[in-house]
């Protein structure tokens, strides 16, 4: 299971710093459990299969995506509902992940990330003797 | 609009054309804007000179999912967000993303040349060029000396 590391509230605006204008949102996530594999499916229209990051560095799982700005040029604003920026979201991993079996696959500005457990860390049946 | 400026010091002014489409264009475009809705897709419009784009974020939608439509100067997005595939026996632990039907009716300041509407869609992101039609356009009437 995931466990999101900051809990933040969805779309929340972040600064990231160095860029003035930046900005950066929480993916909407999906997360569900099947077969002893945690999927992640999370949102992030804008970006392109090539600039999406995801890293796994112990139990710590990182996602995040660079947007494409995507505004028509020689137009201007007339209403907005939705602003473009990336996306990062961190949770951390409860169970051991098979790393060598993680599966991670982008369309269509969602990423879908499989990540199996680890063997070791299936429940185990654990045999009583009767003595 | 029956208002006569003279320039400052005689002088014609050569961005009183700019400014006056200028106008015109806010005018038209005044009081135009859309309110973001629960379980709908969040859209952006965009404004030029005689068109009018929109955008909107579609994750996880592919083509086939989307249905434009434009009649005068209406235009609607309608379609459905995929379900994930779970495979059998999930349990779920968060589930954030849209799901559902969505369907979308938004009055644009203007009528749009139906054959002249552009839809692109990438990385979960529609884009929509969307033009006045010709004879609609406001145009210059030439005065002629007698």
């Amino acid at each position: 299971m995931a466990q999101e590391v900051a809990r933040q509230e969805k779309r929340e605006m972040t600064e990231t710093g160095k860029d003035r204008m930046a900005m950066s949102f929480t993916p909407a996530v999906d997360i569900f459990e099947t077969n002893g594999t945690t999927v992640i499916m999370a949102d992030m229209p804008g970006v392109a299969p090539e600039d999406v990051d995801v890293t796994l560095e112990r139990q710590v799982l990182t996602l995040q995506g660079k947007v494409r700005p995507h505004a028509p040029e020689g137009y201007r604003r007339l209403s907005t509902e939705y602003r473009e920026g990336d996306y990062v979201r961190v949770f951390t991993l409860s169970d051991e992940v098979d790393q060598s079996k993680i599966k991670a696959e982008f369309k269509h500005g969602v990423l879908r990330l499989e990540l199996p457990r680890a063997p070791e860390a299936k429940p185990k049946k654990i045999k009583v003797r009767a003595n | 609009m029956l208002q006569t400026s003279f320039a400052p010091y005689g002088m014609p002014d050569p961005f009183a054309d700019m400014r006056r489409m200028q106008r015109d264009m806010n005018r038209m475009f005044a009081g135009f804007g859309t309110a973001p809705r629960d379980g709908q897709p969040a859209i952006n419009f965009w404004a030029g000179q005689d068109s009018i784009v929109l955008t909107a974020e579609l994750p996880g939608l592919s083509q086939d999912d989307i249905e434009l439509t434009v009649k005068d100067g209406i235009v609607t997005l309608s379609g459905h967000y995929p379900e994930p595939q779970t495979g059998e026996e999930a349990t779920w632990h968060r589930r954030e993303r849209l799901q559902g039907r969505f369907s979308r009716s938004i009055e644009l300041p203007f009528r749009i040349a139906p054959d002249r509407v552009e839809a692109r869609f990438t990385n979960g992101v529609l884009t929509v060029e969307m033009q006045r039609p010709e004879e609609d356009k406001p145009k210059r009437i030439e005065i002629k000396s007698s």
